[in-house]
């Protein structure tokens, strides 16, 4: 039970670490650039701009619900691993 | 028919559209009253959360920050939405497994002490009483566009409404009249920025036109003596500054009460999960328009305002004159109007932007309704936040734990009541445009309740005393630093009095860090089941004794 636990919160941390650098990127690190990005245009707008308008909002929304999918594929394998493990013991 | 009419005639359509709703779904007893029994599917919660969300700041106060501050003002399109990633990583499918009422109840009952869930109560009071005054705001500018009146007046329409509002039905109620609401404010702000999108750029999709809005704007700048460009960075503040609000925006959006209640509405972790991504999506719709309104208006008003004789203006000038956000100077007595010669306040952008671009009565009338929708449904929320406070967490808990449901249900309405008045008064003479009052109340959330939310469901042995320190040096850094900067003229590395919460909040997390470390421990029974949140339930429901 303490194995399956642990690993359920590896896999966890895992996601969270990966939709969490993402979350930064999109905001602060195109805001700490944006004066560069600014030279260069993207649909029609200057791309530190679109970032901080668009980009960052979009993705957003993007990574929460791949947050709720992953997660819910991983409570999903999870609780398939412990009844499993109830069915051997 | 004159626009008073029009206007008044579709506030009082949707009006009375959610008062209908709401006594349909009328509050039976205490319990449905606060969490509306549990019962609410993830979109729905998620459309009803992003009724709750998008307030007279969103739908009133942003877009005109965005416009007046350029790229610095999207610190708070990024920063409102960006806070759902943190709220549905961090706290709300583990606050939902923890399952209680409120959050100045989560705190107690996590820290296994009264003298924490006192000071929870505290700061919710704060946090959502500096943010009804930005509803209040909000709802007096629209009472005074649509009755054509002094804003002092509107304020008093203001406090009568809300106070009507927001006693009559609980949260029931307000679930499902706010998501009537969220599809009249949502169409209400889509309206004006698509029409203008087409008018300008004969495309209706104003996300893809606005770019060229920005361009045509940059090449008209140094005719018009504009010499911030309106897309370049840190003009208006430094990138500390910007930086700074925006994180303040993001956790405090995690942090606020009013919002994480929500979560305990739907049924478990998973549904916690899908309710912040539906309610991020509807939040979105908004978010990425703004940008849009924006810049239509402020192309608008170079086009079609700027250049023209002063004795000719427009009729809106008056009345936007007239209730003070608008001020026309000829300075250089030549008869012209130039753009140096206007200043145009924040908080008017959205509710006059269809007046500028001479949208047309009925589009006037949509955009105000949309601001009381907006306005309300949030001001009924945070007032739902106070009135609990007091019923529900202060007066059952400390004063008559013995009172029925008709004295607690009759305690939190008057409340409701007292806090609206006090709210309208201070509304008078507002401390801040509507935008800078709500960054505060985020401030105050991040400085106050998030460090000690995500030690409290992350950590097993953040301790009480922990906590407590944590709260008290949090807030009260928070509010000292907004009073100091605010009115004390001290910045510290240029950040200014919204952004305050920069300093409340990692002070908390060290000082709650620490003193958790040297001082008492959580009893063994919470810290199990601290470590058990961040599991699904499926993973530690088990039956007694029933393995290992």
């Amino acid at each position: 039970m303490r194995e399956l636990l642990e690993g359920y919160a590896r896999h966890h941390g895992r996601i969270m670490i990966a939709l969490l650098t993402v979350w930064a990127l999109v905001s602060y690190g195109a805001a700490l650039v944006s004066p560069t990005l600014n030279q260069v245009k993207f649909l029609g707008f200057p791309l530190g701009y679109y970032m901080a308008a668009q980009g960052s909002v979009a993705t957003f929304i993007i990574l929460l619900f791949i947050n709720a999918r992953q997660m819910d594929k991983l409570d999903e394998e999870y609780t398939r691993r412990l009844n499993r493990d109830r069915q051997v013991s | 028919m004159s626009q008073t009419v029009i206007s008044l005639g579709l506030v009082f359509a949707t009006f009375a559209l959610y008062i209908f709703i709401a006594l349909r779904t009328r509050a039976k007893n205490t319990g449905e009253f606060y969490v509306s029994g549990r019962t609410i599917s993830a979109p729905v919660n998620g459309m009803a959360v992003a009724a709750d969300w998008m307030s007279a700041a969103s739908f009133t106060g942003m877009a005109g920050s965005v416009m007046l501050g350029g790229y610095d003002g999207l610190a708070y399109i990024m920063g409102w939405t960006g806070g759902y990633v943190l709220l549905a990583l961090f706290l709300a499918p583990q606050l939902r497994k923890f399952g209680r009422f409120t959050v100045p109840e989560f705190i107690g009952d996590r820290y296994e002490s009264h003298g924490a869930r006192l000071l929870a109560i505290l700061a919710t009071v704060v946090v959502s009483f500096t943010y009804v005054l930005g509803q209040m705001k909000g709802s007096g500018i629209v009472m005074a566009q649509i009755f054509n009146v002094d804003y002092r007046i509107g304020i008093f329409i203001a406090i009568a409404l809300i106070i009507l509002y927001a006693t009559l039905g609980g949260m029931k109620g307000i679930t499902w009249a706010q998501v009537a609401q969220y599809w009249v404010l949502i169409i209400a702000y889509l309206i004006p920025v698509t029409v203008m999108s087409l008018q300008y750029f004969g495309i209706p999709l104003p996300w893809l036109t606005y770019g060229s809005a920005l361009d045509k704007m940059a090449a008209m700048e140094p005719q018009l003596g504009i010499f911030k460009p309106y897309t370049q960075p840190f003009t208006t503040t430094n990138i500390v500054d910007f930086l700074a609000l925006t994180l303040v925006l993001m956790v405090g959006t995690a942090g606020l009460p009013h919002v994480i209640v929500r979560f305990y509405t739907v049924p478990t972790m998973k549904a916690a999960r899908w309710s912040a991504a539906w309610a991020l999506l509807f939040i979105g719709m908004l978010y990425l328009s703004a940008p849009a309104y924006a810049a239509f208006v402020r192309y608008a008003l170079m086009n079609q305002v700027v250049g023209q004789p002063i004795n000719a203006l427009p009729e809106w000038t008056a009345q936007w004159t007239k209730i003070g956000l608008l001020s026309i100077k000829d300075a250089n007595a030549d008869g012209i109007l130039q753009w140096a010669e206007m200043t145009v306040g924040a908080d008017m952008v959205v509710l006059a932007g269809p007046q500028i671009a001479g949208l047309g009565s009925f589009v006037i009338g949509l955009v105000a309704a949309g601001a009381v929708a907006a306005a309300l449904s949030t001001a009924g929320g945070l007032l739902m936040a106070i009135s609990s406070a007091f019923s529900h967490d202060l007066y059952v808990s400390f004063i008559n734990p013995n009172a029925d449901e008709n004295k607690k249900l009759a305690v939190g309405r008057w409340a409701i009541a007292i806090t609206t008045l006090i709210a309208g008064v201070i509304s008078i003479n507002p401390p801040g445009v509507i935008v800078q009052m709500v960054a505060w109340a985020f401030s105050l959330a991040a400085g106050s309740f998030f460090p000690v939310l995500v030690l409290g469901a992350w950590w097993p042995k953040a301790t009480r005393k922990g906590a407590v320190a944590g709260m008290i040096v949090g807030l009260s850094v928070t509010i000292a630093y907004i009073i100091m900067a605010k009115w004390g003229g001290v910045k510290l590395f240029g950040i200014g009095d919204r952004a305050a919460g920069i300093f409340g909040m990692p002070l908390n997390f060290l000082v709650t860090y620490l003193v958790s470390l040297y001082a008492d421990k959580p009893s063994e029974q919470m810290q199990q089941s601290v470590s058990d949140l961040r599991y699904p339930e499926e993973l530690t429901m088990l039956p007694a004794g029933g393995d290992d």
